[in-house]
């Protein structure tokens, strides 16, 4: 049972992740088919708008995921109620309709439409890789992120102050803080790219990180009983590692945008090392789990953690360092290298340890300590089909990579964009099976929530 | 690891290495944001490449091309495309113009975005623009993108 009733409000926040996750997936459907039936539903959703939908969908889901498991842990962990679990909920209702309408938006007229609606002249932030957000929309992630900020930092010092409180406490303001740049936009594209970095690298190679560790960190605690005081060690050494890498490791950003040649050796230095912190987390993960104190009934919740050790660091850390040395980066940016990077980094790293939180608390939340065998058993295969598929996933994009290099980039006789697609279509083709089998997985995990079956036994603590 | 290794240890190393990291981030930014004049091309960012920026972006070009390799990677890199077309603003404008309103049958087709000759003139005048953006290792490595 659930220690605090404001954890609760964690429900909704994690049923809007999933609802969202499987939009998401369902546009990843259509683009990866857009990329071998180019006239897919062609003119009426545009590869470029799939695009949006599918990423836009991902980020919102992701910051769903983490506020529903910032609210879920928070409390227990300051051993007090939420500050003020009504904003929470109010909250909620603001971003998801926000969420939505944005996402319409997108599907339902067309973007420069959508821009003059929003009045995006008055303040110029749309258009931009995963910022494509109207500005209102962007001003609206602002308030809900800051009174839910306000929220959990209030409830964490009034309380008391775990490591993981702290940990999530910092990442959580360094995501709002870093968002700010959102809004800077000049004329001049070499400072607009410079700076778009500080919202998505920061993000997703700093500040998330702490959240991730910080996350993953409370439920190896729960489910294994493992002494506070070394688990806590671990995270900030983890976070801390990840900071001292990903900071300058921003630099592996900055090679070939018409920014100073320093950041060829910068860049590749620091970013070579980020690979270290994810390397971390998975034998944090697998020694934490191995000294465990008891066996929880909730198996499913252990796989997901240990998962998201080895994924994160398999996507993160070894495909990112894969192409992120300059000499390599030099024929490898913007390719289906990666496409194959961002996809598995993305799920290995912040889609399973939501899934891993939600795993956890979910069936706490409905009253249980873990849930039914049969239901776990689901869990766990859908566990296994959406990352099987996400390793194929990404290594037929990188066969697709690796020949696109050679033949665009690389060879004696470079070929066209357009000439090269053609060639290595068939890798798409089967990135595309291996995405249908992501997307079963996916309706198997949800169909898990509502199996019956025999309760787990346990003993009471 | 335990007795030598304390918790306080740990704390120090995220905290300062974090704070200590950040600052040198923002020591590097300043020293890139003051040296870019030389390679930026600003010099030649004049109202229609802002107008044609503008242009790019509210009909999200960067959800199917890349430019200087950044975007998405469905359709040509366009940060060289004005060499890549003769340095021909003429030929840009030309392509974007007559692309099919239901595209072509089973390929990838650019979608009509119904530009205005001054706004063809203008994402045109962005696209040279950006080809004279001074990269290291004069990236991307060959014309084709």
């Amino acid at each position: 049972m659930m220690k605090y009733e404001s954890q609760g409000i964690a429900k909704m926040y994690f049923i809007a992740a999933i609802g969202l996750f499987l939009g998401q997936i369902l546009f990843g459907i259509i683009m990866g088919l857009q990329y071998v039936m180019g006239d897919f539903l062609f003119p009426e959703i545009p590869f470029n708008v799939a695009r949006m939908v599918h990423t836009n969908l991902l980020i919102v889901w992701l910051l769903f995921g983490f506020m529903g498991s910032a609210y879920f842990l928070v409390p227990e962990e300051a051993e007090r109620e939420l500050y003020a679990p009504w904003l929470a909920k109010l909250m909620f209702w603001i971003f998801l309709v926000a969420g939505v309408l944005t996402i319409l938006g997108y599907l339902l007229v067309p973007y420069a439409k959508l821009a003059e609606i929003t009045m995006n002249d008055l303040l110029p932030t749309m258009g931009r890789e995963f910022l494509e957000q109207p500005t209102i929309t962007k001003i609206g992630i602002v308030i809900v992120v800051l009174a839910f900020i306000f929220n959990i930092g209030m409830t964490v010092l009034s309380g008391r102050k775990t490591v993981i409180n702290l940990v999530l406490l910092t990442g959580l303001v360094g995501l709002a803080v870093f968002f700010l740049f959102s809004f800077y936009n000049p004329d001049n594209l070499v400072l607009d790219k410079y700076f778009w970095w500080f919202v998505v690298h920061l993000w997703v190679e700093g500040v998330w990180e702490l959240i991730m560790a910080s996350l993953l960190a409370y439920v190896l605690i729960k489910v294994t009983g493992v002494d506070r005081e070394v688990i806590e060690k671990w995270l900030y050494l983890i976070v801390g590692m990840a900071l001292i890498s990903g900071l300058i490791g921003t630099g592996h950003h900055f090679f070939w945008i018409g920014t100073p040649d320093y950041w060829q050796w910068l860049g590749s230095i620091f970013s070579a090392l980020e690979p270290i912190p994810f390397f971390m987390m998975t034998l944090f993960a697998f020694n934490v789990v191995n000294k465990r104190r008891r066996d929880h009934p909730n198996k499913a919740a252990v796989l997901w953690a240990l998962g998201t050790g080895v994924m994160a660091f398999l996507g993160a850390g070894v495909w990112g360092f894969l192409h992120t040395l300059a000499p390599i980066n030099f024929y490898t940016h913007g390719t289906q290298i990666t496409a194959a990077h961002g996809h598995m980094a993305f799920y290995g790293a912040y889609v399973m340890v939501v899934l891993t939180m939600i795993s956890y608390s979910m069936p706490i939340m409905r009253g249980q300590k873990a849930a039914n065998e049969r239901a776990q058993v689901f869990e766990m295969w859908s566990f296994w089909m959406m990352t099987v598929a996400m390793v194929f996933i990404t290594l037929f994009l990188t066969g697709a990579g690796i020949l696109q290099v050679y033949l665009q980039r690389y060879s004696e006789n470079p070929e066209s964009f357009m000439v090269v697609q053609d060639k290595v279509a068939m890798f798409y083709w089967m990135r595309e099976l291996a995405g249908l089998v992501f997307l079963a997985g996916l309706l198997l995990y949800i169909y898990s929530f509502f199996a019956k079956g025999k309760e787990v036994e346990f003993v009471e603590e | 690891m335990r007795e030598t290794f304390t918790k306080g240890m740990a704390r120090n190393i995220y905290y300062g290495g974090g704070v200590f990291f950040f600052l040198v981030l923002i020591g590097l930014t300043v020293d890139t944001v003051k040296g870019l004049p030389a390679t930026d091309n600003s010099e030649n960012i004049t109202e229609q490449v802002a107008a044609g920026k503008r242009l790019w972006e509210i009909n999200d070009c960067i959800g199917c091309h890349s430019l200087l390799g950044e975007g998405a990677y469905f359709a040509p890199e366009l940060g060289n495309v004005y060499t890549r077309f003769g340095e021909s603003t003429e030929a840009i404008k030309a392509f974007i113009k007559y692309r099919p309103v239901d595209g072509v049958k089973g390929r990838r087709s650019m979608p009509q975005f119904n530009l205005t000759d001054e706004e063809l003139e203008e994402i045109a005048q962005f696209l040279k623009y950006v080809d004279g953006i001074k990269t290291a290792r004069n990236w991307p490595p060959n014309i084709q993108g």
